[in-house]
């Protein structure tokens, strides 16, 4: 079953920002997901002040406005799409990924299955 | 009439409907495991359950009842599933994990069916579900209560209760919560949930079982039913024992908690005489258990300060300077605003009211005890001792603002006026 770690950084906060994880521990994640074999996607976002957001209104008028910027202390930062048996793998994934210290947080969610 | 208090039906009915609460549980349990669905398990276990009832009492009942309901639902689940090919194609995948997960436990003591429980507990109790969720699960799928009388138990319409165990449901299946007990490497982590669950299920009841709704669900009862099934499915789990203890040793109680017109007696002012002792023996016996063999752990170490009171025959006697060493303990177990409250309370007993206030006045800060009622409470208690009524009248004022149930505001409200008069009839005499 997939599910997506969505890894949110916690802004730049000065304190957080002090205990972030390094380039390093990334790096040593990245590898033990892939070498487990549980690896099926991911990516790191860049900064949120290249963020661009588009809304299409009901006339088809489209809207485009810069940001957003974090009005939440927490920024999403990337995501890895993992295949494990069941929650509670998922978890531990999360739990070990370095984006869940230093004031981060992994929400885990189910990639919805559809019925082919 | 729904009241399940004692005596309350008639034995052939209390019989029956026991055996089924208890067997419900093992049975859903069995078939969790079988197909890793709780849905498909539920239907089939209650099909099961009514056919019993309609073979049994002119068939007699089967020598292994366990095996004949399972039977019987297995075979209600490959019908079900036959008619549903897309549903059993889900389940065949869910199946070959399951299998993956690991060996099927050896059948149980009486050769009828494994009891497989533990796992449905571990799946409750999920850190993933909501707190409530947990205890509404537990009541539902452990204690085999139906939805109506879980919702009953929370004081909730059944509506809103058959909505949040229909999505607790949809996320275990969803997000694929797995149905297994936590390795031994987890279960440090993992126990202190499902002790939680039925520690809160037991304070929910205990805090509202004074109240004026008889139509109300003993939950005391329904977590001390639970917490005797995870200590038989948890023999060396020394806090399972603690938790069963302390529940005993509080639940010992019960009767003389309630006064005559239905108000609230706190500890102090009980007769001591109607506490139940077979269940003071029995608790008392659990806390040897439970702190015997290793460090303790906070259940065992509650169990222990109850069994002190209980063992005790009034307040005067009571053995306090032991009760604060036990909350030392329990502090340094785990730290709560809350044990620091009690701590301060028998610290009062032992060295005198002043000592006991000073202690609860080192507390003002707590945010958890901000707006928790028995810290104003226990301040004015103290302020009366020590003759500062005005103070203490003040202090009952603020826990009145903040007290939940009927019974304790009308103890709260009986203090206060004693408080007022107390505190006039001083202004007079001067």
């Amino acid at each position: 079953m997939k599910y997506m770690l969505l890894i949110y950084s916690a802004g730049t906060d000065a304190a957080a920002a002090a205990d972030a994880p390094s380039f390093e521990d990334w790096a040593v994640y990245d590898k033990a997901v892939r070498d487990a074999g549980v690896w099926v996607s991911g990516e790191a976002l860049a900064d949120l002040v290249t963020a661009t957001t588009v809304r299409v209104g009901p006339e088809g008028d489209r809207t485009v406005t810069d940001g957003p910027f974090a009005e939440t202390r927490e920024v999403l930062g990337g995501y890895y799409v993992i295949d494990v048996p069941d929650l509670d793998v998922a978890l531990d994934w999360a739990a070990r990924c370095p984006g869940s210290r230093g004031g981060g947080a992994i929400t885990v969610r189910p990639v919805a299955e559809f019925e082919a | 009439m729904e009241e399940r208090a004692a005596g309350s039906a008639t034995p052939a009915e209390s019989t029956v409907e026991a055996m089924f609460r208890e067997e419900r549980g093992r049975l859903l349990a069995s078939l969790v495991r079988r197909f890793g669905d709780l849905d498909l398990a539920e239907e089939v276990a209650s099909e099961a359950i009514e056919a019993a009832l309609l073979h049994w009492p002119a068939e007699g009942v089967p020598p292994k009842p366990g095996a004949w309901l399972m039977t019987t639902a297995r075979r209600k689940a490959v019908d079900r599933l036959r008619r549903d090919r897309a549903y059993a194609a889900r389940l065949a995948v869910l199946q070959v994990e399951a299998d993956r997960a690991g060996p099927v436990p050896p059948a149980g003591a009486d050769g009828d069916l494994p009891d497989e429980r533990l796992q449905l507990f571990f799946t409750c109790a999920h850190p993933a579900l909501s707190a409530e969720d947990r205890g509404a699960l537990t009541l539902r799928c452990l204690a085999g209560l139906t939805t109506p009388e879980v919702a009953r138990a929370f004081l909730v319409p059944v509506e809103t209760m058959a909505k949040r165990i229909v999505r607790a449901k949809k996320k275990i299946r969803e997000a694929r919560i797995p149905f297994r007990v936590p390795g031994a490497d987890e279960l440090p982590e993992r126990l202190p949930g499902v002790l939680q669950v039925i520690y809160s299920i037991f304070t929910e009841g205990y805090a509202a079982s004074a109240g004026p709704d008889l139509q109300r669900i003993d939950l005391a009862e329904e977590a001390v039913r639970l917490g005797r099934i995870l200590r038989r499915l948890m023999p060396a789990e020394r806090e399972a024992a603690g938790l069963l203890g302390l529940m005993l040793l509080v639940h010992a109680r019960r009767d003389a908690r309630i006064g005559p017109e239905g108000g609230l007696v706190l500890l102090d002012d009980q007769d001591r005489g109607r506490w139940d002792r077979t269940m003071i023996q029995e608790g008392g016996d659990l806390v040897l258990a439970a702190l015997t063999g290793g460090p303790p752990g906070p259940y065992g170490v509650q169990a222990a300060i109850a069994a002190l009171h209980d063992e005790a025959a009034d307040v005067a006697t009571t053995d306090w300077p032991q009760i604060v060493a036990l909350y030392d303990v329990l502090l340094a177990l785990a730290p709560s605003p809350v044990v620091a409250l009690n701590r301060a309370v028998a610290v009062a007993m032992r060295d005198g009211p002043e000592a006991g206030l000073a202690l609860l006045d080192g507390l003002s800060g707590e945010p958890r005890l901000r707006g928790h009622h028995p810290y104003p409470a226990a301040r004015a208690d103290l302020l009366s001792r020590l003759g500062r009524f005005p103070e203490a009248a003040a202090a009952y004022r603020e826990a009145l603002g903040l007290a939940g149930t009927e019974p304790e505001r009308a103890y709260l409200r009986r203090r206060l006026d004693a408080a007022e008069a107390s505190g006039t009839d001083g202004a007079a005499g001067a």
